[in-house]
């Protein structure tokens, strides 16, 4: 015998039957306070250092083709002296929009010891240098605007997003995830993890989650045999196109800040052909933002992609590129004021390259972060340099927003 | 408190089992792991050398086709291709089967947790099953020897040269790059994660002249499909190197001061420390009581970093048994101590058809965040428990455990019966209740594996 019942009278009546989830600040009724600004802001962390000087390439300095040989392929031209990779070839409508842009010669503080773990660490964090603090920069951000609802800021995907760590509430969902478990068995799986406030918390998070953009539909009360345990898998090589369509439905909505990873940049061998796969997922995932949030959202959303450091401006001897220290920062979005390359381009000279080997560093990354979160959330500049990126002198204003 | 039978399993070892006794005492659990490797011989995974005869085989198929582009050729190519596959799933089975039957379930543990500390990967779709037979050559036999033994092990093992790009680092100056164009130097991968992950950890005292003086000795560390590792002295860099204050090898360029230098890297007091915090964070806590690192390091030091001494004073050490149970299992862990929980049959297993073994293995593991043998990078997995408890893994794991079970094990057990054999003293009322009022036995049976008391060790 199956006996129907909808999700929200479950959800409704477990809180009555003493389960405490009714007590939890995430459960709050389904309409939320919208943010106290209207720019969306996507952060992307790009996981293993990708290489700047390989996706915004420097081709009028004189040295670039030394360092880096024949590239092969049909790189736009972006302004005469940089242009893009060919795999982002699908970017450049946007970059005649000026939808599109980059900072080039970029850098957190992290010097010298190029490990991928500690930059991203430093990378979330936003600090001077590691200090063991959990925060991420953005918690710190929502903490200091106020205002911020469950779902204001959100971190998807399965993994751990630090620089959306904190004390400030923040959603934390894949969308594949959906929970599809008898009422009776979420309530008392509610019931057994009640006392443990990290299990608790994010069950009960997780039941808010799913289905969220679905109408809630009957559930089953008993287990079919036949259904399937999961939904049919996502092939990996579309995984990103799913986080960028859950943050899409976001976005349109009341979520202001989402924050996932792209993984794949660690291109210690053949450049040429190791770094394709990323840079696809890039550029699917920026359209599919831009698809997915609908022109008038897309007009009022900025992208920034960042990475933990740049790579060797030299090719390795296995035609790839070892850990560096400056690298290049995307930017996209209709809030961006794009079409052009940012910062101080510092040459590729032997004696200006950052211990003759690297691209030298001219700016924070930080610094065009909080340029950022500056004009999307109005914070003064005293409390980004202080709290948000404690340690940052933020400099001149670059205007990268609208 | 001290040593108890069921936080010896729970805490050192893949659970509780209705059918396999605990360990009676830490001496115990040492005996059982300097015994002979059962496992490993009742569930055997091929080593390296076979598997790589495998790709050599491959490799020729591929040949074939693509010279003649014929379509029969083209077909036994991809024949092989989709048979391995079935044969890395079959060595995920059995990994499972292992922990689920071992009477030494602390050697199963450590094995994976040198695995992740030596994290190695194939990086391209011939090698994508290549994982297992790397632990079962470099890692399981080592699992009792010195550091120093398994780290020579690893960084000559060809998945690890393949991993971190040290197969095509070349010297410089080396005859090899003199000689051809296309091979033009160094590659810092291996040698900075040597130093940084398997050594001495990130605050060590080394500097990016270490890191590039390392990858230079380590130049020559190559190997070949069908021949194993090799040592090619015509990629090797000439001359001496300086690392960290000491001068290794010189001309010819020979091995033995490659070794010498992992040697003395295995036996600093700096890696001993790195590798005492690691093993206490990942067994007893994320936060692991000061004494017992030190007195893990020191019997490190003192022994030569030899690692049943290592493991005796991990042992023998109160904060072992007196941590209370905070850290959480990992998604294969908790997967693997699932199996163990229902004593999983390996002959129900055989019969699973590969859909089965999909969606209850590997499926799971990839929406719980730990893809089958596939982390991200060269640093592995995570151990802070923060990682795991997140809504999506914790409503992935909650699926798999009303729903997995009763297909790895069509007669579930008992509930009442299950919650005894399963958490043992560490059940509390809601368990007790959840297994009681749940209206399917695969429900009650899910509550007590989603349980934090089952989830928790």
């Amino acid at each position: 015998m199956t006996k129907a019942l909808s999700r929200r009278a479950f959800l409704a009546r477990s809180s009555l039957i003493g389960c405490s989830i009714a007590a939890s600040p995430l459960l709050t009724p389904m309409s939320f306070a919208a943010a106290p600004w209207d720019t969306r802001l996507v952060v992307i962390i790009l996981r293993g250092a990708m290489d700047g000087l390989d996706v915004v390439r420097p081709y009028g300095a004189p040295e670039y083709s030394e360092l880096r040989g024949a590239l092969g392929g049909e790189a736009p031209d972006l302004d005469g002296f940089f242009a893009l990779h060919p795999a982002l070839v699908r970017l450049m409508p946007l970059w005649a929009k000026g939808q599109l842009g980059f900072v080039h010669a970029v850098s957190t503080p992290y010097r010298d010891k190029r490990s991928h773990f500690d930059g991203q660490d430093l990378l979330e964090a936003g600090t001077d240098a590691l200090n063991g603090s959990r925060d991420g920069w953005l918690n710190r951000m929502l903490g200091e605007v106020g205002g911020v609802e469950a779902r204001t800021a959100f971190a998807i995907g399965h993994g751990e997003m630090k620089v959306l760590n904190g004390p400030a509430p923040v959603a934390d969902w894949s969308p594949d995830a959906n929970l599809v478990l008898s009422p009776q068995a979420l309530r008392l799986a509610q019931m057994v993890m009640q006392d443990d406030p990290a299990f608790h918390a994010a069950l009960t998070e997780a039941l808010m989650l799913s289905d969220m953009d679905e109408e809630p539909g009957p559930l089953s009360v008993t287990v079919d045999e036949d259904e399937p345990m999961a939904p049919p898998p996502t092939p990996p090589s579309k995984a990103h196109l799913k986080v960028a369509e859950f943050t899409a439905d976001q976005l349109r909505n009341d979520t202001r800040i989402a924050s996932f990873s792209i993984n794949g940049w660690d291109t210690h061998n053949n450049q040429s052909r190791a770094i394709q796969p990323a840079l696809g997922r890039l550029a699917d995932t920026i359209l599919a933002l831009q698809a997915g949030v609908g022109e008038a959202v897309w007009q009022k959303t900025a992208v920034v992609a960042m990475t933990e450091f740049g790579r060797t401006a030299r090719l390795n001897g296995t035609g790839g590129t070892d850990h560096g220290t400056g690298g290049a920062m995307i930017l996209a979005g209709g809030a961006i004021r794009g079409g052009r390359v940012y910062g101080d381009w510092p040459g590729l000279d032997e004696a200006s390259l950052f211990e003759r080997r690297d691209l030298m560093p001219t700016q924070d990354v930080r610094a065009p972060a909080a340029w950022i979160l500056r004009g999307m959330a109005g914070l003064d500049q005293a409390t980004l340099e202080r709290v948000v990126f404690p340690g940052l002198q933020m400099g001149a204003d670059p205007g990268l927003l609208l | 408190m001290g040593f108890s039978a069921q936080l010896a399993e729970v805490r050192f070892g893949y659970g509780m089992s209705p059918v396999v006794a605990p360990p009676a005492s830490p001496e115990a659990m040492l005996t059982a792991l300097a015994a002979p490797d059962e496992m490993a011989t009742r569930f055997p995974i091929d080593s390296f050398d076979r598997f790589s005869a495998w790709v050599v085989e491959t490799r020729k198929l591929r040949k074939a086709f693509q010279k003649t582009k014929n379509q029969e050729k083209r077909e036994a190519y991809r024949a092989a291709r989709r048979a391995q596959n079935e044969v890395g799933m079959e060595w995920a089975m059995r990994a499972m089967l292992r922990c689920t039957h071992t009477q030494s379930g602390f050697r199963e543990r450590l094995v994976a947790f040198w695995a992740d500390h030596f994290t190695a990967k194939g990086k391209i779709g011939l090698l994508r099953t290549a994982t297992a037979p790397y632990i079962e050559d470099a890692i399981r036999p080592n699992v009792t020897a010195t550091f120093g033994d398994m780290l020579s092990a690893v960084v000559t093992h060809p998945l690890m040269l393949h991993f971190l790009d040290q197969n095509r680092s070349t010297g410089p100056n080396s005859k090899a790059v003199k000689r051809n164009d296309r091979l033009e130097g160094l590659n810092e991968n291996l040698a900075r994660e040597v130093m940084e992950l398997h050594t001495l950890g990130v605050g060590g005292p080394y500097s990016q002249d270490d890191v590039r003086q390392l990858a230079e000795l380590f130049t020559g560390l190559t190997f070949g499909f069908g021949e194993g590792f090799r040592f090619r002295r015509g990629f090797a860099e000439p001359g001496a190197e300086q690392i960290m204050g000491k001068s290794y090898g010189g001309d010819p360029a020979r091995l033995e001061p490659v070794l010498e230098a992992l040697n003395d890297l295995a036996v600093h007091p700096v890696t001993a420390r790195h590798i005492a915090s690691k093993l206490a964070v990942h067994f007893v806590s994320d936060t692991p009581d000061e004494g017992l690192v030190t007195h893990v390091t020191e019997r490190y030091l003192a022994s030569g970093g030899d690692l049943m001494a290592v493991y005796t004073a991990l042992l023998e050490h109160p904060a072992a048994w007196d941590t209370p149970r905070g850290n959480v299992k990992p998604p294969v862990d908790f997967i693997a101590s699932g199996w163990r929980a229902l004593a999983v049959d390996p002959d129900h297993v055989a019969r699973l058809r590969r859909r089965d073994m999909r969606r209850t293995l590997v499926n799971p593991l990839r929406d719980m965040g730990q893809p089958w043998q596939d982390p991200n990078g060269p640093d592995g997995w995570p151990e802070q428990d923060a990682a795991w408890i997140t809504p999506q893994g914790v409503a992935m794991r909650l699926r798999w455990a009303v729903s997995a079970p009763q297909v790895l094990c069509p007669d579930l057990p008992e509930p009442m019966g299950f919650v005894a054999s399963t958490l043992g003293d560490f059940a509390d009322e809601h368990v007790q209740f959840a297994a009681r009022a749940a209206e399917s036995q695969s429900d009650a049976i899910g509550m007590v594996l989603a349980a934090p008391a089952f989830q928790r060790r």
